[in-house]
């Protein structure tokens, strides 16, 4: 056996052992998903027994490093344990921005003391990171923010107001764009870490038209924000004014984790599942609607090779370094696609707002939730402008 | 194994890219031949060159004297041909003819493939006989005379059956014309007494025939395979055909999209280049998105069928389906952003449009294929 054939039994059977069957369920609502922090609780003793099977073994964040609170798995590995996992539908032990944003922007630009700090406390989930970029006047136009921190020596005094910060309401700490020269609009931001906790920061939840409200203003006034945390440890990541550079990096990670490349249910055929349903409460799909089906799960099952191939690239250097988004436009605008499906398979069911039976709404809020998967991260237009430009090297892009 | 091409295959990439866009181009041969009214619709001296390269016998094993290449390897050939609008019988002969010739007895395989594979005779395949794909359905019969058979019936769509020399032909010897069982595969010459071809030229300036079956009388050595077992034959001879055509049909949007890319860079309008229109490069950009798609899930579809995973016959159709509808959009954007121009014969973007129609339609357009992705997938 080659050793990765090795790993993979390996694998499979340490799954088998450690992943308990409730953790194999799909996830169902938010509380499904264990997010970490400080105020955290598990929902049940089948998350938690999952979560502390992975933390032991560096699986929360598998391909970091083990100093780091990885497993130090490499890129063959790592893709044989996500192959294993989505084979029988374990459940991420652990989400969060700490690992799918912050986290790979502190690999790449971070000192080692902020590794040691920072990741550690990810891959631990001991920390919740919420992400500070958006403002009221800067969405796309992100680089045009506002937020100041003023320099006063050994620390900076932030001032200025961040909006759509998701779960910025159950976070820790947040990574946050703070402009430190206003001369200069590329080169004028800085990236800052800290504490949600801090005097000064407050939160205020926006209800969003699903009905749930996982995003907030944030609020910062006069926050105090020191420049080190100590030796080899600052409170800024990569350079003081360079921050842009690590914004648009961590953009690149978010929006390939926002194009579920990883795979998962977003790239699943539907066809048959949402055919099964409807038998299920005695309805039919409408030929029309079968035809539908047809074309998006082609369109889909193409997307997940295609996730494959993006994924496989990015870990030998082979792929364009602005395909995320490209990964980002056409994931998001499957998912939309794929929920409007669902809508219209379930008729009036799927109308149903807070019944017990339709799990309180759950297809109409999922629906409605999609339509922003299209604006986060970056819009689907803001998108499609910049393959226009770093792809297609189109005038004036 | 991850889904780009390994060193080897991206050494083929090279050389295959820069034979063909030397030999093959649209200039050398698809308007030299067409412009010639020539009736075999291709250049025997390229297939020749494409002989000499090893290409023709790629997909053949090394111990009946090929290359025993895969999939993936003919599809870097195919993306070529699609990309330089190449006509030449590499798809029918070399890919379907020889999957089908590869489940013969080691007589038919000797009779065979060192001609096909020296590019000395050309083969055709001869499945569908209505106007639409649907081999499901084979009408044409068959019937054991003496120590043969009597083939009658008609097929259509056969591409290059007038040119080429061998025709697999695809009949009933038992059952009902819907049955999936009771079909043979024949390997039939093409002057046999009996039979009859209509040559017709294609919106794309192939030739293909109707080709009509008339007591054509056959000894029982022209069967390749097992008698009333042709249908796992013809299944296998269907998904290197459509996975191949996938590939071809790759070349064919990529080839459409980087020639509007280009004109977007050159053509000015309102005193700007029209590329820094965002009307048009958001249109752009959604194109590119589906040509690198289409080609992921058609590099995923031969792995699979080099593989011999049970997955590939549904990712095969996938891929079919998914090119057929991402070549459609580049050669449909790509003569919409030229303007009139695009139009026009002389320029080579419209050539591009006849192409994709007629090998879309090639074993099972998007439609077809999205139903069976369906089907396939239980509903
Ligand atoms: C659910 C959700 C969660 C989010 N979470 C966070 C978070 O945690 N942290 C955070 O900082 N932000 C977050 N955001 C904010 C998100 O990043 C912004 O909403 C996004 O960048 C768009 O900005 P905007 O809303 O101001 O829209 P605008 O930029 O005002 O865009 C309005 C419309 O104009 C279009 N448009 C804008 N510029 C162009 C252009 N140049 N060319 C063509 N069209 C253009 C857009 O595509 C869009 O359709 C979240 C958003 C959502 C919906
Ligand atoms: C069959 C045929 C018959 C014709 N007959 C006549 C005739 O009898 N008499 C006559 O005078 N003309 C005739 N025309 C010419 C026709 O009017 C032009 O082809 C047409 O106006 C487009 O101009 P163009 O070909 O130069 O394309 P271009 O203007 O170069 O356009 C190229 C592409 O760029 C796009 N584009 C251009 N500007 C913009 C913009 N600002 N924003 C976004 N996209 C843009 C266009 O939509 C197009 O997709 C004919 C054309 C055809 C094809």
């Amino acid at each position: 056996m080659s050793d990765l054939e090795t790993f993979r039994s390996e694998t499979r059977s340490w799954l088998e052992a450690n992943c308990p069957a409730e953790m194999r369920q799909p996830v169902r609502d938010e509380d499904d998903v264990y997010w970490g922090g400080r105020r955290a609780k598990f929902k049940n003793d089948a998350q938690k027994a999952w979560f502390e099977a992975c933390l032991a073994k560096g699986y929360t964040v598998p391909a970091w490093p083990q100093a780091y609170g990885g497993a130090g798995l490499n890129a063959a590995e790592a893709k044989v344990l996500r192959e294993e996992m989505a084979r029988i539908g374990a459940r991420p032990p652990l989400s969060s921005f700490g690992i799918w944003m912050l986290g790979p922007a502190l690999l790449h630009f971070g000192t080692e003391g902020q590794k040691q700090r920072f990741l550690n406390e990810i891959a631990r989930g001991e920390i919740r990171w919420c992400q500070g970029y958006s403002e009221p006047g800067s969405g796309s136009d992100l680089v045009s923010l506002q937020t100041f921190g003023e320099d006063h020596g050994d620390h900076w005094v932030v001032n200025g107001q961040k909006i759509w910060t998701s779960y910025a309401d159950h976070c820790d700490w947040i990574f946050c764009l703070v402009r430190t020269d206003k001369a200069d609009k590329y080169q004028g931001i800085t990236f800052m870490l800290y504490d949600m906790a801090s005097e000064g920061v407050t939160t205020k939840p926006i209800l969003l038209i699903s009905g749930n409200s996982p995003f907030c203003e944030t609020f910062f006034d006069n926050v105090s924000v020191p420049k080190s945390y100590g030796e080899d440890c600052p409170a800024y990541v990569g350079q003081i004014n360079r921050g842009w550079d690590v914004a648009k990096y961590l953009l690149g990670h978010e929006r390939e984790m926002i194009s579920g490349a990883g795979g998962g249910d977003r790239t699943a055929a539907i066809g048959s599942a949402m055919t099964r349903a409807a038998a299920k409460t005695g309805d039919e799909v409408d030929p029309v609607l079968r035809a539908e089906l047809a074309m998006f799960d082609v369109d889909a099952l193409a997307y997940s090779a295609m996730g494959e191939k993006f994924l496989d690239e990015i870990k030998v250097g082979k792929s364009h370094p602005a395909q995320p988004n490209m990964m980002k436009y056409v994931g998001t605008e499957l998912n939309k696609r794929r929920h409007e499906l669902m809508m219209a398979v379930g008729g009036s069911r799927g109308l149903e707002w807070d019944s017990e039976e339709t799990e309180g709404g759950k297809a109409p809020r999922g629906w409605l939730r999609t339509k922003a998967n299209s604006i986060e991260g970056g819009t689907s237009e803001v998108m499609l402008n910049v393959i226009a430009k770093r792809i297609l090297d189109l005038p004036g892009a | 194994m991850p889904l780009y091409h390994n060193e080897d295959q991206a050494m083929l990439a090279d050389t295959a890219r820069g034979f063909i866009a030397e030999e093959g181009n649209i200039a050398k041969q698809l308007r030299h031949w067409r412009d010639r009214d020539c009736k075999d619709g291709f250049g025997h001296g390229l297939w020749k060159q494409m002989a000499e390269m090893g290409f023709t016998g790629m997909l053949v094993g090394e111990d009946d004297g090929g290359l025993g290449m895969g999939h993936v390897e003919a599809g870097i050939v195919l993306e070529e041909i699609g990309r330089n609008l190449t006509p030449s019988p590499f798809l029918t002969s070399s890919v379907l003819a020889a999957t089908a010739l590869q489940h013969g007895s080691a007589d038919v395989k000797g009779r065979y493939l060192p001609g096909l594979i020296a590019g000395e005779s050309v083969f055709a395949v001869a499945i569908d006989e209505t106007a639409k794909h649907r081999p499901s359905r084979i009408a044409t019969r068959a019937e054991e005379s003496g120590n043969g058979f009597k083939l009658s019936g008609s097929k259509s769509f056969v591409v290059y059956g007038g040119s080429a020399d061998m025709i697999v032909v695809a009949a009933r010897t038992s059952g009902a014309d819907d049955d999936a069982g009771g079909i043979t595969l024949f390997a039939v010459p093409k002057d046999a007494a009996g039979m009859s071809h209509k040559g017709v030229r294609l919106v794309d300036s192939s030739m293909a025939t109707h080709t009509k079956f008339d007591n054509v009388e056959l000894d029982g050595d022209a069967v390749i395979g097992e008698i009333d077992g042709g249908r796992a034959v013809l299944d296998a001879m269907l998904m290197a055909g459509r996975v191949g055509a996938a590939a071809e049909g790759v070349g064919v949007a990529r080839g459409a999209m980087d020639m509007t890319i280009d004109y977007l860079k050159q053509r000015k309008q309102f005193g700007k280049l029209i590329g820094e229109f965002q009307a048009l490069q958001h249109r752009a950009s959604h194109l590119y998105s589906e040509v690198e798609i289409a080609r992921a899930v058609t590099i995923k579809a031969q792995q699979l069928l080099d593989a011999g995973s049970e997955q590939a016959d549904l990712m095969t159709s996938v891929a079919k389906a998914k090119v057929a509808k991402t070549a459609r959009l580049a050669v449909q954007e790509g003569v919409q952003m030229h303007g009139g121009i695009g139009m026009t014969d002389e320029y080579d973007i419209g050539l591009y449009m006849k192409r994709d129609r007629a090998l879309a339609e090639f074993l099972g357009d998007a439609f077809f294929h999205a139903n069976r992705v369906a089907e396939l997938s239980g509903y």
